[in-house]
Formats: C-alpha cells, sequence, structure tokens
C-alpha cells in the first residue's frame, strides 16, 4: 500500500486545502496522473500521484484543511491484494480546521468569524471562475453550504463586482507566503552576490536568424536562450544546483530550473521547467510558453512547484539592468539576468556599440564559494557565446 | 477592400485578442497611437502571443523585423487592411 500525502507545495507552505479529488475509489491511476486539486496559499495546484495503483481509500474530504504530510488516500499498488475489512487502516485524518462548523445558528454568514466557509467544490469552483468572493455569499444547502446554485445566482445578479475581492484576497495570502520564504531565507542563508556583463551581440544575431526561419508559432525569446544556458553552465559547477537540507546539501542529479513569473495581479510564482539541460531550445520555449499561461491561469502542477533545483529571473522587461535576487530555500542559488542594453564595448581595441546583459550569482555560502560561482558565470558567458550550441 | 466599418471590427477583435491576455487591462484607456506594451504592462512572452493570436485570426505573416509596426492599436489596424488590399 502506498499513502498519498499532503504534498509541500513551495518552502513555507504548512497546510493546504483539498479542492477536489480528480479520482474516486476504485480508479486506476498512473505515476504522474493528477489525482487532486489543492488550494494553497498561492493557487489552486494539481497534485499528481507518485504511484501507480488503484485508488483504494479517500481519506480527506473536499474542503478540508491538513497538515502538510497529512495521509489523503491509500493507492493499492500494481499485484498487491486489496485491503480486507480484516485489517482496517487507522489513519485518522488531521484536519486543521474542524471538517464541521460549530453548531451555530444554520445560515450564519460563512467564514466571517474565522470559520470554515462550506462550500461544495463545484461551487467554489464556479466562484474562482466568475471573481466571485464566497463568503458574502448566503447558502441554502445543508448548514448553510453555499451551493452551485447560489454562486450562478450571485454570478448573475453581480458580474464582476466581486472580482476586486478575491483577487485583492489572493494577492494578501501570496504577500505573506512570499514574505515568510523570503525572510526566512535572509534570516538563515549567508547570501554572497557576483554579477559580470556579457557580450549578447552573437546571442541575438543568431536569434534574429533563427526566428527568420521559425514560422511565428515556433519562434524563441531571448529568456530561452538564458534558461539554456544556466542550465548547461549547472553542470560545470553542479554544487550551485542543489538543495539546503537538514544542515547539509543535497545535490541534484536532475536541472530543474524554476523561472520566475510575475502573476497579473501581482506576486510571483516560480516553477520548474523540468532537465532542462536535455531540452531543445524550440521545446524548451513551447513548455515556458505553456507555464507561464498556466502560472497566470493558476492551473500549476505539484511538481512544478516543489521540484526547482535553482531560480533564474528576469527583470529585464522592466527595464532593470542588474537584478541580485534572494534565493527561494531551499535552494541554494539564483542566477538573474537584466535588461539586453546596447553599451560601449570594447574589442579587439575598438569601442564599439554591443548590446550587453548583466548576468548575476545569488548564492549560499554555506554551499559554495565565490571561487566556484565565478567560474559559473564564465561558463554562462562562453555557452551564449555559442548560441548554436545551446 | 477596406471600409470604416471593416476597419471598426478589426480594432474589436484586436481589443478582444488584447483583452484576453491581459484580463484585468481597462483598454476603454487604451491610447490607440501609443504602444501598448507598456499601457497594458505586457511582456516579451505577452507580445509574442499577441502576434501568434494576429497571425491565427487574420492569417497575416508577421515577420519579426516588423514588430514595430505592430506596436500600437492603430498600427495593427492599418497592418490587417494593407493586408487585405
Amino acid at each position: 500500500m502506498a499513502e498519498f500525502v499532503m504534498p509541500t507545495l513551495g518552502a513555507d507552505m504548512t497546510e493546504g486545502t483539498l479542492v477536489q479529488w480528480k479520482k474516486r475509489i476504485g480508479d486506476p491511476i498512473a505515476k504522474g496522473e493528477i489525482i487532486a486539486e489543492v488550494d494553497t496559499e498561492k493557487a489552486a495546484i494539481e497534485v499528481e500521484c507518485h504511484t501507480s495503483g488503484i485508488v483504494e481509500q479517500l481519506l480527506t474530504k473536499p474542503g478540508d484543511k491538513v497538515p502538510v504530510g497529512t495521509v489523503m488516500a491509500i493507492i493499492r499498488e500494481a499485484g498487491q491484494p486489496a485491503t480486507t475489512s480484516a485489517q482496517p487502516r487507522n489513519i485518522a485524518p488531521q484536519p486543521v480546521t474542524p471538517s464541521r462548523n460549530p453548531p451555530v445558528a444554520k445560515t450564519a454568514p460563512a467564514s466571517s468569524s474565522g470559520t470554515r466557509l462550506r462550500i461544495s467544490p463545484a461551487a467554489r469552483k464556479l466562484a474562482a471562475e466568475r471573481g466571485i468572493d464566497p463568503t458574502g455569499l448566503q447558502g441554502t444547502g445543508p448548514e448553510g453550504t453555499i451551493t452551485l446554485d447560489d454562486v450562478t445566482r450571485a454570478a448573475t445578479v453581480a458580474a464582476g463586482v466581486g472580482t476586486v475581492t478575491t483577487a485583492a484576497e489572493r494577492q494578501a495570502r501570496m504577500r505573506q507566503t512570499i514574505a515568510a520564504a523570503m525572510a526566512r531565507s535572509k534570516r538563515e542563508i549567508p547570501h554572497y552576490y557576483l554579477s559580470t556583463t556579457i557580450d549578447m551581440s552573437r546571442a541575438l544575431a543568431w536569434l534574429t536568424t533563427e526566428n527568420g526561419r521559425r514560422p511565428v508559432t515556433e519562434r524563441l525569446l531571448v529568456s530561452v536562450l538564458f534558461i539554456k544556458a544556466v542550465a548547461l553552465a549547472l553542470r560545470q559547477v553542479p554544487e550551485l544546483n542543489a538543495l539546503w537540507k537538514d544542515g547539509e546539501t543535497v545535490k541534484s542529479e536532475r536541472i530543474h530550473i524554476g523561472t520566475a513569473i510575475s502573476l497579473r495581479q501581482g506576486g510571483l510564482v516560480a516553477p520548474a521547467l523540468h532537465d532542462a539541460d536535455r531540452a531543445g531550445l524550440g521545446e524548451l520555449m513551447q513548455r515556458f510558453q505553456d507555464l507561464v499561461k498556466r502560472a497566470r491561469a493558476g492551473s500549476l502542477r505539484s511538481s512544478e512547484l516543489s521540484d526547482p533545483t535553482i531560480t533564474v529571473t528576469s527583470l529585464g522587461e522592466q527595464g532593470v539592468e542588474t537584478v541580485f535576487g534572494v534565493i527561494y530555500p531551499p535552494q541554494v542559488a539564483l542566477v538573474g539576468f537584466g535588461k539586453v542594453v546596447e553599451r560601449p564595448w570594447v574589442a579587439n581595441g575598438l569601442i564599439v556599440p554591443r548590446p550587453v546583459v548583466t548576468a548575476s550569482l545569488s548564492a549560499d555560502h554555506r554551499v559554495s564559494d565565490g571561487h566556484r560561482g565565478g567560474l559559473f558565470l564564465a561558463e554562462l558567458d562562453r555557452l551564449l557565446q555559442e548560441p548554436q550550441s545551446l | 477592400m477596406t471600409t470604416a466599418s471593416s476597419d471598426a471590427e478589426t480594432r474589436a477583435q484586436i481589443l478582444r485578442l488584447l483583452g484576453d491576455i491581459a484580463p484585468e487591462a481597462d483598454l476603454a484607456c487604451l491610447n490607440p497611437d501609443v504602444g501598448f506594451r507598456d499601457q497594458l504592462d505586457l511582456d516579451s512572452m505577452d507580445f509574442l502571443n499577441f502576434v501568434v493570436s494576429l497571425h491565427k485570426t487574420f492569417h497575416i505573416e508577421i515577420p519579426e523585423t516588423d514588430y514595430p509596426k505592430y506596436m500600437t492599436l492603430n498600427g495593427c489596424v492599418a497592418q490587417v487592411a494593407a493586408s487585405r488590399t
């Protein structure tokens, strides 16, 4: 038997709310398939199952908030016999908040006093889609539960009015999550910072030619070159591609680049582009586009949030020339790129205008030293001079 | 053939495409002669997605070298109109 537990989907995630099960008891499930949708402080996340088998038990009810690590489901792995009633699993789900409201007045406005909102998963989903704040709704279902009908009615009456509240709430929660992770980073991680200016003339010329050949649907952005170059440079300085766990470095064999994506309503997420060193630029671009789209639509997968082994941030879009980032724990490094700008450059004894970019490295001094960090940036520079090999 | 009414239709379609990319933006306030990347806070991926949706909606080829012509609403309308002549 394998247990499916509430996963950690961020450095400071301590609990999550089950929005809905994507599988029913008795359903077969394959490793990597989505088993549940979980609501975290940042977004609703589709959570993948790490085992193949049959869904034997679902222990958490939609709407329940449980701590990270709580067993939420039991998966019977292929070849194992079904659990008989003689061997009952006695796993008590540990809801953080009571799964039932205290027996107050049946139509008490939900959640205004900190009690959990009673709302059906379908209603919750519709409310999120329509941007309606369900806390203001009067539930007509059992025990004042807000039903799909209630949300539909509200959506018809006040189309769009609730958007601001919901977005503002989500933003406030995301702000808190970012605050916790960044405060922990600055409290615990002794950062050191390095930067270098990289001549981008070869890379941009290559990109222009390459995009001239490509149909509009397959064109590349310079940020994909950066991501790929970082991934390849990490092979030379692998200690930057690691996690800090329980007082020691755990190097990662695989290179999953967390890409910082700003959300239009404010806040950011940094989901992973898995095995970025092994993907071609075209494939990486498609995956990057898909990732940005899903990040902004709020439909990321659990592995994308839990797997990054390093983060890349590009603030060049805002016109910033240099960014020194804050490492996202438990990662041990972050690479930043500023805007590509034209600057005087000395080549062969002549001053010429060249497009250049400032690349920076923020790294954990417990794990690596400035010398190795410098080698990493030098390797990054070298790789960007040979864009055709990326 | 380009008429005032088909230009208005094109404009409405382009605004819809922009709305898909920047759903929170108030497109009524968009200045049609000023680049919308800054007005709508579009990054390079947003702009690429916009160019792709223009390509799919109006069946026009947009080489990367022509991107500057598509930076404003009026510029886009003019390019679409020109592609029909």
